[in-house]
């Protein structure tokens, strides 16, 4: 059970609880994303997301951060980036402190 | 066949040692010994070797793997050598001390099993008196030491009504996901399955109280359901296909598709005295004998739920039928289906409490 919102506005800080984590895969040659009795294969772009998940960049932060380093607009950037999130936050694989 | 993956997920059966006797203990009813069982040493280079072939988790349970004196050192070496660590266990032989040293060791997250939510009743399934209670102070010292907590809460004929009590009660202990785990028929379960057959009412109204526990706890809890599969219309995918994305190493070191697979005869089981784990995975004849779809029987061939359900449960195929290379019967479609459907009939004839229960290595 947690405390934090549950799902991710602008300002909130996702985190990985203890439990999560992301691994790099060597012998399939990918990111994979552990928690408890779950293992998801992460493709370049859930990497890149997660990448930024470092406990304390706000996923406004996160978003821009994207936007830049990919060139893309903005607002596809947060949208699919809190949709990913959200799935995540629901799934019990994230959680998120208010900034 | 596609070519063939490497394993996600590894089951060590550590030890079939158990403080409990539950009447549906998955460990097969022929025990192995302490005497009989993998030494440190050769558990250390199986789960070396697992990480090297790709395992990513690894659960690590029994019997009671407390039970086992060097199961921190065993954490350790696992969680050294990158697996993700799961401990499965009934909580009884766990102590603060003993979860701090786990802590230490990297362990990631601890499964720990309900009997029931009745103190009384929990008791007694578990065959162990004063078990409730040990395991719900148990509970807290695992949360407040910080490792994430699924309550795994074993239900049938006798506690599946207590199933909105159990939602309640794994919160209150602070889980994060609970497996709601209807008993499935092998080894002492099937040996009990008449007192333990849950009837279609109950299962019914487990159904609905998971589907609205699932909005009302979103966000809360994760709730994985595993309905008892008898009234079911498809069999379940065993373990999503046998020897596609798990293994199982018995305490005695045999590696199996699952845990049940011993109970078919005709299969002969690899040991890691004899093989590598890489080589057992992707040479073995057992683990190649069920693989993918090509063995599949005619019936499920022409099935358009063939790469859904690849035949259902090879276990149960041989327990109803004493035929694993049948479609599992649970399906509908299965010439055999009417076998469960006796059963079930017999379940719901039954009144009471049903037969007396045997009692996991006390029969």
């Amino acid at each position: 059970m947690k405390d934090g919102p549950a799902t991710g506005l602008p300002d909130c800080i996702p985190y990985f609880p203890r439990g999560v984590r992301v691994k790099h895969d060597t012998i399939r040659g990918c990111y994979v994303l552990l928690g408890p009795e779950r293992a998801l294969m992460l493709d370049a772009v859930s990497a890149a997301i997660l990448d930024g998940v470092d406990g304390t960049a706000s996923v406004a932060q996160i978003c821009q951060h994207l936007a830049e380093a990919y060139r893309a607009p903005i607002k596809v950037i947060t949208d699919d980036t809190t949709t990913f999130l959200n799935g995540l936050a629901l799934r019990q694989l994230l959680d998120y402190r208010n900034g | 066949m596609a070519k063939l993956s490497p394993p996600i997920a590894m089951l060590a059966e550590l030890t079939h040692v158990c403080p409990l006797a539950c009447p549906y203990c998955s460990n097969p009813l022929e025990l192995t010994k302490r005497t009989g069982e993998l030494d440190t040493e050769t558990l250390a280079r199986v789960f070396r070797e697992a990480a090297e072939l790709g395992v990513l988790q690894l659960h690590l349970s029994g019997g009671e793997p407390a039970a086992r004196r060097d199961l921190e050192t065993l954490v350790q070496i696992a969680s050294g050598a990158g697996l993700y660590t799961n401990l499965i266990t009934s909580g009884i032989g766990l102590t603060e001390r003993r979860l701090e040293a786990l802590d230490k060791a990297g362990l990631d997250h601890v499964q720990l099993s309900l009997q029931g939510v009745q103190a009384e009743l929990s008791d007694f399934i578990g065959g162990y008196k004063g078990g409730f209670k040990q395991k719900i102070k148990i509970a807290e010292k695992i949360t407040a030491v910080g490792f994430p907590l699924t309550i795994n809460a074993v239900l049938h004929r006798k506690n599946l009504d207590d199933l909105p009590q159990t939602l309640a009660l794994a919160q209150d202990l602070k889980a994060r996901r609970i497996e709601v785990a209807c008993v499935q028929f092998h080894g002492w379960a099937e040996v009990n399955r008449a007192a333990l057959q849950p009837s279609h009412a109950q299962v019914k109204a487990a159904k609905k109280t998971v589907e609205q526990a699932r909005k009302t706890l979103a966000n809360i809890m994760v709730i994985d359901f595993v309905p008892p599969d008898y009234y079911a219309d498809f069999p379940k995918a065993c373990m999503g296909g046998w020897g596609s994305t798990g293994l199982n190493i018995t305490p005695a070191g045999k590696v199996l598709p699952c845990h049940a697979a011993e109970t078919i005869q005709t299969l002969d089981f690899t040991s890691v005295h004899e093989a590598s784990l890489a080589d057992i995975w992707y040479k073995s004849t057992s683990f190649n004998m069920f693989r993918g779809t090509d063995w599949l029987p005619e019936l499920c061939q022409s099935c358009d739920r063939r790469d859904i359900d690849f035949g259902g449960c090879r276990c149960q195929a041989m327990a109803l039928l004493g035929d694993a290379t049948e479609t599992d019967p649970i399906c509908r479609k299965s010439p055999f289906r009417e076998r469960v459907d006796d059963l079930l009939t017999q379940t719901a004839a039954a009144s009471g409490p049903g037969p007396k229960l045997i009692f996991r290595g006390r029969a």
